[in-house]
Formats: structure tokens, C-alpha cells, sequence
């Protein structure tokens, strides 16, 4: 076990790694990041920032509001481009529009129209994105349990039940690289469950999963492989 | 609980969907947010309805005077009944997310903007011609001069509409983003009132009318074939949030 | 050679074209001053009252030269526009925005010395004639931008926003001139020239041109101290700004 502590800049960094148990051996993390920083009107929003993440890695990024975690996640996304640093994935440098379809991004709203039915929105998502083998929107909404409001209008769900909606999307979509932000938000002991054994389950595979979080929230396995990145306000 | 099963899948999809296949999908959910939202396609129509009704009355019912002025009226109208949805193309996709994972998708996103332009366009703008017929009685338009307003407003609207679009996409997101868009649509539409007017006139004239038509269509195509990227990249600056 | 793209690339960094711009400003004012008044005193004084408008044809020393501006100031709006958002040059980004005050400026004295001429010769404040109808497409194109670029609070944003703007506008440009060109003879039957007569007496010329380099003098003097005080903006929290601001408070 590796638990090393360090300061850089804004951000404490403790590693739990245990050894991989069926991962055949990746040369290059699938995410490595140098010197990540990000400003906004000249502001810092954070600091420089040094990881890499693996396959089959889980990596939960904490902090309070307002500390970067959700900017963090929009620039490893492509969606923002950084200030400073460098983003590497799979060993090559980030060239966004390639990382399009190895990727699922579920970003602080839902991602999903109101007007629409869950299973409206998840046929959208995967004539976009496709599918995994095997998974259909019906499987991915059993997943979520929100298999008996498959066609209500989105409108009409509860704050947890949206993010059920919007959680099936990790269900369904193909993707290596999963970017969650504020996964555990509007849920209850059991949704974050749910997100756990998704996440753990992806992890198990040979995913790897960034996920952001305001609360400290204990994973349902104690032995998953995890990393804490804490980024001070 | 059922996660337990394992998803026998693979997680990297080797093949991303097809363009085709992406644009059906996007094709089938606004067809459908359109159907659901159905009443929201009648304002336009009302708003054109109200103004054309008011003009008789500001100016005077006698006829020469509003069939002289008919095609102008019923363009502006046009345009300015457009106005409000085009405010609102892009804002609904920005605050619910759903704008990011289209940028996100691994289609050009210049192909799915221009389904969305277009099946926008059919959704809101297209009802509105449709009902042309009855605000050209109303405004006593010389019924041989109705088929050319008609395919004027067939080729300026969609032109419009893809210039409105890159406009909208700026504009997402920002304050008073209803009066920007009025004040940069006005000298892009410039030209095509223009020309479209000009198609009107000329027909009520008797003169010729096919080269301002003419103009309108290559401006459309080059419309159909640039500004799907203009407004692909001004989305990505409106995502920059 | 590679001297000039590297001078150039230390140029675009915010505290050296600071400098730069600060020490080459004064030059441009000046010149653009004398040469105005120069160019004023020959349009006005020495240059013999045209046959036909009699002294009114004066307004053109002024007008036709803010009218070239008014475009010169928006092509170099869309070329920094291009600059910044190609290569998102802090320093393109910043010359892009301030053009657009400048030319906006420029337009609206090209339209109002436009109106003020159109009343002595048709009696008229205000005629859609082609060229005054251009001005006032170009006075909005101008004002989109600047509201655009105002609207969103993040001011590289904005501005990258707003020189996408500026690029679809200058694409524009030359539909609009035209197509009004055509409207106009559509619904009047003829061009009504605001210049008149093509051809232009020398003693009249002269002072034309004068005046036409003295506007672009004063274009670059303009851009030159706005771009300093956009880059101050734009890079308020930076150590370099805030040492200036310091050595100015205790000077």
C-alpha cells in the first residue's frame, strides 16, 4: 500500500492503491495530468494539478463549493480548455475530439430534456453515443430501478429520480473514461449504493471514473482502489 | 439489489453511430419536444395575426393602399414573428445540459446543429407559412403575387433562421439576450428582406422577379453549408461557463 | 528570417506592448492633429467653393474620411477577430474589442455630417441614399458587437464571442452594400451620389487626402490607448499591472 501525502499549491493528494486484480498491464494511465491549472477573469479557480488515473481506478476529487471541482471536471471533458498544463490520455496528448464516444460526462444538470421521458431521452443519448454489447435503455433503466416511470415526462420525477435518469446514461453508453460530477447529489443511501456498485462495477472491467463530491462519502467496498484528491477552497 | 448481475459488455464502443443514424435520433427528439410543447407553435402564428390585423386599422382599409404595402408588411412580419423562438433556440439545451452532450457526441456537431436549425425552423417558422394565405387576404395581396411571397418566404426563412441560430447560440445564456439578437439579426436580414421584398414587388409589377429569387437560393445554400459551423463554434464558446 | 515573428511574439505579451503601445501613442496624436489641422484649414479655407453645392460640398473633408474609416476600422476589427480566434491571443482579443468603439464611433459621424450635408442639398435631415444606408447596417453591425461583447461577464469569452461575431459580420459586409445598392435603384430609379461629380479638382483633393491619413493616424493613436487600458482590464490581477498601478500611485 502506497500512502504517500503531498502538498502542491492548493491540493492535498493521498494515494490508496492496492494491486490490480484483473487488469492486464496498461503501459500509459488512461488519464494523466500535469500542471492543470485553470483561471477565469485572472482569477484562479485551481491551482496547479498533478495525477494520473488507471484503468480500473476510481478517482474521487472532494472539496468544498466553489473549489474548482466542477471546472476541474469541464476541462478533463474538453469542454473548457485549461490555463495551464497538460492532459494526456491513454499515453497521447488530449486531442478533444478524439476522447468524443471513450468518454461519458454527466455534468451538473441532468444532461436530459423535461419534456421528454427518461426512456425518450436515453433513445437520444445512445442514437448519439450507440450502445454498450448488450445493454438497451430498458436494461439501463432496470438498472437505475426506474424501470416503471420509463415514460413519464421528466418534468414529473422527483430532484432523485432525474438523477436516476440521468445516472441509466452510465448504464447504457459506452465509454472507458467516466467524468461524474456531483454523482451522489440528490440521492439517497440507496442511490449512492447504486452509484457505487455501478462505479464499481465499470472499475472491475477496466473503466476508470473521476467523480467529484462536496461530502466525504464512504465507498461501499473498502478495498476499491481510490484516490483522494482534496482541492482547498 | 440488480446491479448485482454483471454486464457482459464491452466498454469501449469500436464504432461510434453513424452521422445518419445520430441525426435521426436528434430528428425523432425534436419532432417529438415539438409535439409536446404544440402549443408553443401557435404564438408565432397569433403574433402575425395580431400585427396584420392592426395595420388596416393604423392605416386605413381602403384597399389599393394595403395591397400596395402587403408584401413588405407580411415579410417584416414574418421576420419578427420569428423572433422570439430563434431567442430561444439554444437557451432550453444550455441550462438542462443536454447542449454539452451533443458537443460531447462523436458526430460533427455541425451536422447535428443543422438537423436542429432545420427541424426548427419546419417546427415554428413553417406553421407560419402555412397560414400566409389567410394574413394575405387579410392584407388584400393580389393572389398572383401570393405563390412568389410564398417561395420568397420558403428561401429567405430558413435563411434566416441559420443566420438567427449562430446569432442565438452567442447569445445563449446572457442577459437581455432577446434585444442583442434583434440588434445583430437586423443587418443580416437586411439583405434578405431585401431581396425577398424586392421578388414581391417586382411580381406585383409584372416585372420580372426570378433574379432576386435566384439570389435568395445561393444564399440559402451557402447558408446551409456554412453556418452549420459558424454555429457549431459558437456554441462551444457558449459552453464556456 | 525568424526576427520578425519573434518580435512580434514579445510584442503580444501584455506588459511589453503596454510599453510599447504607451511610447508610440504620443507620435500618432500628434501627427494625426497637425496633419488634421492642416488638412482642415485646406478643405476649409483654401480650397474654392465647388459650382454646384457652393460651400456646403465643405462636409466631405470630414465625412468621406470617417466614412473610410468607418469600414478601415471594421476590416482591422475582424482581422484581430481571426487573430484571437484562431490562435486566442490575450492581445488580439483585446484589439479586436476596442476597434469596435472607435469605428462605431466613426460611423456615427459619418452618418450625422451625412445628414447634415443632405439638408442643404435635398432639404432633408435624414434620405435613404445607398452609401448613408450602409452607414447605418455598418452602425449596428458595430453596436451587436459591442453588446455582445458587454453582455458576457468573462471578458475573453465575450470577446472571443464577439469576434465571431465580428467575422460573420465583415462576410456580411459586402451583401449589404450591394444589396442596398440595388434597393436603392430599385425604388428611386437612380444613384444619388453624395460625392457628386467623379472627378475631383486637385485644390479639393489634397486636403481630402490629407485628412483621409490624419484619420488613420488618429485610428492608430485611439486603438494604441485603448488596447493599453483593454489589457489593464483584462490582466487587472497580474503582478505587472499591479506593480504599474503602484509606481503611478506614488508618482
Amino acid at each position: 500500500m502506497d500512502n504517500a501525502a503531498s502538498r502542491l499549491g492548493q491540493c492535498a493528494v493521498s494515494s490508496i492503491r492496492a494491486m490490480p486484480i484483473s487488469l492486464s498491464a496498461s503501459a500509459a494511465p488512461i488519464l494523466d495530468v500535469q500542471g492543470l491549472a485553470f483561471a477565469r477573469n485572472e482569477e484562479p479557480v485551481f491551482g496547479p494539478l498533478d495525477f494520473a488515473l488507471d484503468r480500473g481506478e476510481t478517482l474521487l476529487v472532494e472539496g468544498d463549493n466553489g473549489s474548482g471541482k466542477t471546472t476541474l471536471l469541464r476541462v478533463l471533458a474538453g469542454l473548457l480548455q485549461a490555463s495551464a498544463g497538460e492532459i494526456r490520455f491513454d499515453g497521447q496528448p488530449l486531442a478533444h475530439d478524439a476522447l468524443h464516444g471513450q468518454m461519458v460526462f454527466l455534468g451538473h444538470q441532468p444532461g436530459m430534456k423535461n419534456d421528454l421521458s427518461p426512456c425518450e431521452n436515453l433513445a437520444f443519448l445512445s442514437g448519439l453515443y450507440g450502445a454498450r454489447e448488450g445493454a438497451d435503455v430498458g436494461s439501463a433503466l432496470a438498472q437505475v430501478d426506474l424501470a416503471i416511470y420509463a415514460d413519464t415526462p421528466l418534468r414529473m420525477l422527483s430532484a432523485g429520480q432525474k438523477k436516476r435518469a440521468a445516472l441509466a446514461r452510465l448504464a447504457l453508453l459506452p465509454g472507458e473514461l467516466w467524468l461524474l460530477d456531483e454523482a451522489y447529489a440528490n440521492l439517497d443511501r440507496r442511490g449512492i449504493e447504486m452509484v457505487n456498485a455501478l462505479v464499481a462495477s465499470h472499475c472491475s472491467r477496466g473503466g476508470a471514473a473521476l467523480l467529484t463530491s462536496h461530502g466525504a462519502v464512504r465507498f461501499a467496498d473498502p478495498h476499491a482502489r481510490h484516490v483522494r484528491l482534496e482541492l482547498a477552497a | 439489489m440488480s446491479l448485482a448481475t454483471a454486464i457482459r459488455s464491452d466498454l469501449r464502443q469500436t464504432s461510434p453511430p453513424r452521422g445518419t443514424h445520430a441525426c435521426r435520433a436528434l430528428l425523432r427528439r425534436e419532432l417529438l419536444l415539438a409535439w409536446r410543447r404544440r402549443s408553443d407553435v401557435l404564438f408565432p402564428v397569433l403574433y402575425a395575426l395580431i400585427v396584420v390585423t392592426l395595420f388596416p386599422f393604423a392605416l386605413g382599409p381602403e384597399d389599393a393602399l394595403l395591397t400596395r404595402i402587403s408584401g413588405g408588411v407580411l415579410l417584416v412580419t414574418v421576420l419578427l414573428a420569428m423572433l422570439p423562438n430563434l431567442e430561444s433556440m439554444f437557451r432550453g439545451d444550455l441550462e438542462d445540459g443536454s447542449l454539452e452532450q451533443m458537443l460531447l457526441a462523436p458526430q460533427p456537431l455541425a451536422l447535428l446543429v443543422l438537423v436542429r436549425v432545420l427541424t426548427h425552423w419546419a417546427t415554428t417558422t413553417l406553421p407560419l407559412i402555412v397560414v400566409m394565405p389567410l394574413l394575405a387576404l387579410l392584407l388584400r395581396l393580389p393572389i398572383e403575387v401570393l405563390p412568389v411571397l410564398l417561395i420568397a418566404l420558403l428561401l429567405a426563412t430558413p435563411l434566416l433562421a441559420l443566420m438567427g441560430a449562430i446569432l442565438s447560440a452567442l447569445t445563449a445564456g446572457t442577459r437581455r439576450s432577446a434585444i442583442l439578437l434583434a440588434l445583430m439579426l437586423l443587418p443580416l436580414a437586411v439583405p434578405v428582406v431585401i431581396f425577398a421584398a424586392g421578388a414581391v414587388a417586382a411580381a406585383q409589377s409584372g416585372l420580372p422577379y426570378l433574379a432576386p429569387l435566384l439570389w435568395l437560393a445561393a444564399a440559402l445554400i451557402l447558408a446551409l453549408v456554412l453556418a452549420p459551423f459558424a454555429c457549431a463554434a459558437a456554441l462551444r464558446i457558449a459552453v464556456e461557463t | 528570417m525568424n526576427i520578425i515573428p519573434l518580435w512580434l511574439h514579445k510584442l503580444s505579451s501584455p506588459p511589453v506592448f503596454y510599453r510599447f503601445a504607451g511610447a508610440l501613442r504620443p507620435w500618432f496624436l500628434w501627427s494625426a492633429l497637425i496633419l488634421g489641422a492642416a488638412a482642415l484649414y485646406g478643405g476649409l479655407v483654401l480650397a474654392p467653393p465647388d459650382y454646384q453645392q457652393g460651400d456646403a460640398f465643405r462636409i466631405i473633408f470630414i465625412h468621406v474620411p470617417c466614412a473610410w474609416m468607418s469600414l478601415f476600422a471594421y476590416f482591422c476589427m475582424a482581422v484581430a477577430a481571426l487573430v484571437a480566434m484562431v490562435w486566442r491571443i490575450k492581445l488580439a482579443e483585446v484589439i479586436a474589442m476596442e476597434c469596435a468603439p472607435i469605428g462605431a464611433a466613426f460611423t456615427l459621424i459619418t452618418l450625422i455630417t451625412g445628414s447634415l450635408w443632405g439638408k442643404p442639398m435635398w432639404g432633408t435631415w435624414w434620405t435613404w441614399d445607398a452609401r448613408l444606408t450602409s452607414e447605418l447596417v455598418l452602425l449596428f453591425l458595430y453596436l451587436g458587437v459591442i453588446g455582445l461583447f458587454n453582455a458576457i461577464e468573462d471578458r475573453r469569452r465575450g470577446a472571443r464571442a464577439a469576434s465571431l461575431l465580428a467575422l460573420v459580420g465583415i462576410v456580411n459586409l459586402p451583401i449589404v452594400h450591394y444589396s442596398v445598392l440595388w434597393w436603392n435603384t430599385l425604388h428611386q430609379g437612380q444613384t444619388v451620389n453624395l460625392i457628386g461629380q467623379s472627378k475631383i479638382a486637385p485644390a479639393m483633393l489634397w486636403p481630402l487626402l490629407l485628412m483621409v491619413l490624419a484619420t488613420h493616424l488618429y485610428f492608430v493613436a485611439s486603438l494604441l490607448a485603448r488596447a493599453r487600458v483593454g489589457l489593464l482590464a483584462v490582466e487587472g490581477g497580474k503582478q505587472w499591472a499591479r506593480e504599474l498601478i503602484a509606481e503611478k500611485a506614488d508618482a
